[in-house]
């Protein structure tokens, strides 16, 4: 014990000495939960539109009108040539073009039906499918409205509708910000975590001083302990920052209680560091253990749940996020911040976060060698 | 009872070896110098006596304690200093003993006197606060040493200790070795100056890996029939087959 306290002593000493240590622990915090919710979102707006028009008649008109009412399209030119508007679409003008043919009108009146072509430019595939869908759904709405507008009288059996009306659960209002900044949170303990533990004991091999440890009767559980604590602590400390600000800023306070939070956070901490220690132990060089560490991290994150949906990855990927400790974490920050979840609910994602910590932190102790 | 003893020890990484076939003891409060030129296995051989490298072969006991069965109980009592600095650079002088200290488990009070007692000693009392990184070079390797000594070891073992020193602390780093082992503490010590092996009691001569020479500086000097130890380090070396790496 004594010998520990000793390790935690000179660790922490170094950590508060280390102003780049400490600009990460503040800076990253209120950088990544200000800036990437804010900027970096998936809602498309802008999406420029080329109208081709061949039929010039006033229903064409009243769509056209509608579709740029929304703040959503930005109309690029509205023209009858079919190939001046693809013009527009290779020099990355315009990201879609609607064409409505001639006749529009009178089919529309004449035989109850007529048909629009939508081109999409796929460069940018989010902005595409999501610029398609709004225009789908503005079209629909144009038809109801002049059905109605026809329908007045019920002159004969209007066709059965299907209405659905959905609601959002957890997050009524589909708030992007509620859903991404747990995530952020996680990513945000995970790197400070990952990297700051992988340099470490790398950095003691560069100097020399690990030679000097290594000749001591220091146990190597207590070497790595010495590490770890450290780092766990600090891991903390992030975390209550990004909590912190994501309740002053965005005003997500968790559902559930944060004490599920911190509880999960400090198993996982324990896996995450188990595995940048790791990293640590068999790296020779700070540039060696951090290009390491950046690599797994970046598949981590990626396959992480954060940016995309695990359920509709390809199976062997699926099968992946079933080792990826930050997936579990990403969950349960969503589960707990926005449904409200306790530790029950989780005890399966907490059980397998444990065992990770075990396992990397068994092979760390394992893999640090005082003799080569 | 001898402080170390070598029996055909030998390290070989892959097919180069490095240590080839040593054997030599080592007695109680003894300096011993471990001569040769660069490259000649000199820091294998002391790594692998303090338990920081494996052997291939052989047989050795440091302290009593057997090198491939006890090299953890080795370890409580031997100190050493290695050819890098191994202070925390970030740390304080004082910090630095208490860490050393602590780890070899001395307590609070033990490393309390230790610590003003190390510090009167090299004349750095007023320093004690200083983070080490801003100490020279030769009091650097003063306080490398005394930091070596904290837990009072049976037997110290130097790397190189006065690489790069000026002759003054050189001098006075002697003084501190020649305390030590009347203190009853056998020095181990590799060194490239050659008026420092005329200090040791007995010197061992390293060439690619074995050792071709061994006994009283004195001795050597008959053997070889040279005025000094330069002159008869020149004619071992010269027989060295091995590049300077």
């Amino acid at each position: 014990m004594r010998v520990l306290k000793i390790l935690l002593e000179k660790e922490f000493r170094q950590v508060f000495r280390n102003p780049a240590i400490l600009r990460i622990i503040f800076m990253m915090p209120a950088i990544q939960l200000l800036i990437m919710p804010l900027a970096a979102d998936y809602e498309v707006k802008n999406v420029k539109l080329c109208v081709v028009d061949f039929d010039r008649s006033a229903y064409s008109r009243e769509l056209v009108n509608k579709i740029t009412a929304t703040s959503y399209f930005q109309l690029v030119d509205y023209t009858d040539s079919y190939n001046k508007a693809l013009t527009y679409v290779e020099n990355d003008q315009a990201d879609l073009v609607l064409q409505i043919p001639a006749k529009f009108e009178r089919q529309l009146i004449k035989e109850d039906k007529a048909t629009l072509f939508m081109a999409l430019n796929a460069i940018n595939g989010v902005k595409a499918n999501l610029g398609s869908a709004y225009l789908r759904t503005i079209i629909g709405d144009f038809n109801r409205e002049v059905r109605t507008e026809w329908l007045q009288l019920p002159r004969f059996n209007s066709q059965p509708v299907i209405e659905v009306t959905p609601i959002n659960w957890f997050n009524p209002y589909m708030n992007y910000r509620i859903f991404m900044v747990p995530g952020i949170l996680v990513i945000l303990v995970t790197m400070v975590g990952a990297f700051l533990s992988a340099l470490n004991i790398v950095k003691e091999k560069e100097v020399g001083t690990i030679e000097q440890i290594n000749v001591t009767p220091i146990k190597k559980y207590q070497f790595i302990l010495g590490k770890l604590i450290p780092f766990w602590v600090l891991g903390l400390i992030i975390l209550t920052i990004g909590l912190a600000i994501s309740y002053l800023v965005y005003g997500i306070a968790p559902l559930g209680n944060i004490f599920t939070i911190y509880f999960f956070a400090g198993v996982y901490l324990l896996a995450v560091l188990g595995l940048g220690l790791l990293v640590s132990t068999v790296s020779a060089t700070q540039q060696q253990a951090m290009l390491l560490s950046f690599f797994m991290m970046m598949i981590f994150i990626l396959l992480g749940g954060l940016y995309t949906s695990i359920d509709s990855m390809p199976a062997w990927a699926q099968a992946f996020t079933k080792v990826n400790p930050v997936a579990y974490f990403i969950d349960v920050m969503r589960m707990v911040v926005l449904k409200g979840s306790t530790l029950w609910d989780i005890r399966f994602h907490l059980l397998t976060v444990f065992g990770f910590a075990i396992v990397l932190n068994s092979l760390a102790v394992w893999s640090y060698r005082k003799r080569s | 009872m001898n402080a170390i003893a070598v029996q055909n020890l030998t390290k070989q990484f892959g097919s180069f070896t490095a240590v080839d076939n040593i054997s030599f003891d080592v007695k109680r409060g003894e300096i011993f110098g471990f001569l040769g030129a660069n490259g000649a296995g000199k820091t294998t051989a002391m790594r692998m006596l303090c338990g920081l490298s494996f052997p291939t072969r052989g047989e050795a006991t440091v302290a009593g304690f057997d090198l491939f069965r006890e090299a953890e109980k080795i370890k409580k009592s031997i100190g050493y200093m290695s050819q890098k600095f191994s202070l925390y650079e970030d740390l304080t002088i004082k910090e630095n003993i208490r860490f050393y200290g602590g780890i070899y488990g001395l307590t609070d009070g033990q490393i309390k006197s230790k610590t003003d007692f190390m510090l009167q000693h090299l004349g750095l009392s007023e320093q004690a606060n200083t983070l080490v990184k801003s100490l020279p070079l030769g009091w650097r390797q003063k306080l490398s040493f005394s930091v070596a000594m904290v837990h009072e070891p049976q037997i110290v073992f130097l790397d190189e200790p006065t690489g790069g020193v000026d002759p003054v602390t050189r001098r006075e780093f002697w003084t501190m070795i020649y305390e030590a082992a009347h203190a009853g503490t056998t020095v181990f010590v590799t060194t490239h100056y050659m008026d420092e092996a005329e200090y040791c009691d007995r010197v061992s001569i390293m060439v690619d890996g074995r050792i071709d020479a061994l006994g009283t500086p004195t001795e050597l000097k008959e053997q070889f029939s040279a005025s000094d130890m330069a002159g008869v380090f020149l004619k071992l070396a010269r027989r060295a087959k091995r590049g300077d790496d």
